[in-house]
């Protein structure tokens, strides 16, 4: 894997994708990927939870992008995306996603995430450095 | 058991290939499977054979062909 001081991920998910996989499959579908605090925030809203868990599956997606193992099959649960109550977002990473992370002395995280029409996007940036527990994302 | 994998494949897969004639060792992710279609798969095997896949099987190398599923499919029944 190369290594560098900034790595960067991207990811686009189809929105209407994903409001098939939980309509087919529900809960079963959303608890495997996704932590029980972005569960609480996605919802159950057919109007907006499709979308949130779409940009949130994207998030994880390019978090791994970064770490350099999106072949690597590691939990998604173990990359979390925060929402502050301003709205900006932010990344935790648990589990053996931090154990990438810290191998590779990745310790700030960035989040951004879009989603419009039937796309949602996240792109994620990681510096290596000092370690913090997350990076706010410009609202 | 391999049939049914195969037709699993060809509703949840989203393969470029048709899943009926794709070779048993081809590898999926070349044919088109997406990681958020390797979900659908996996939890479309579990309601099938009636199993769950353990957090240490969740990789991509079990999903990444026919034979590769049939045989932790084989292997999680025979635990059963």
């Amino acid at each position: 894997m190369a290594a560098g001081p900034l790595r960067i991920g991207v990811d686009l998910v189809q929105i209407s994708q994903v409001a098939n996989s939980i309509d087919r499959f529900g809960e079963a579908f959303t608890r495997r990927l996704f932590t029980d605090d972005e569960i609480r925030y996605c919802g159950t809203d057919p109007a907006t939870a499709p979308g949130r868990f779409a940009a949130r599956m994207a998030a994880k997606e390019a978090t791994f992008k970064a770490l350099g193992v999106a072949d690597g099959g590691l939990d998604p649960r173990g990359v979390e995306v925060r929402r502050s109550a301003s709205g900006a977002c932010s990344l935790t990473l648990h589990g053996a996603a931090r154990g990438h992370a810290d191998a590779a002395h990745l310790g700030s995280w960035s989040v951004s995430l879009s989603h419009e029409g039937d796309y949602a996007i996240a792109m994620v940036v990681a510096l290596a450095g000092k370690k913090q527990e997350s990076v706010d994302s410009p609202p | 058991m391999t049939e049914r994998i195969r037709n699993i494949l060809k509703e949840h897969g989203r393969l470029s290939k048709d899943a009926a004639t794709l070779p048993e060792d081809a590898d999926l992710y070349q044919a088109g499977m997406t990681s958020h279609a390797s979900v659908n798969v996996m939890l479309a095997i579990e309601g099938t054979f009636n199993i769950e896949f353990p957090d240490s099987m969740l990789k991509r190398s079990v999903f990444e062909s026919i034979a590769a599923i049939r045989a932790a499919v084989e292997q999680l029944t025979a635990g059963g």
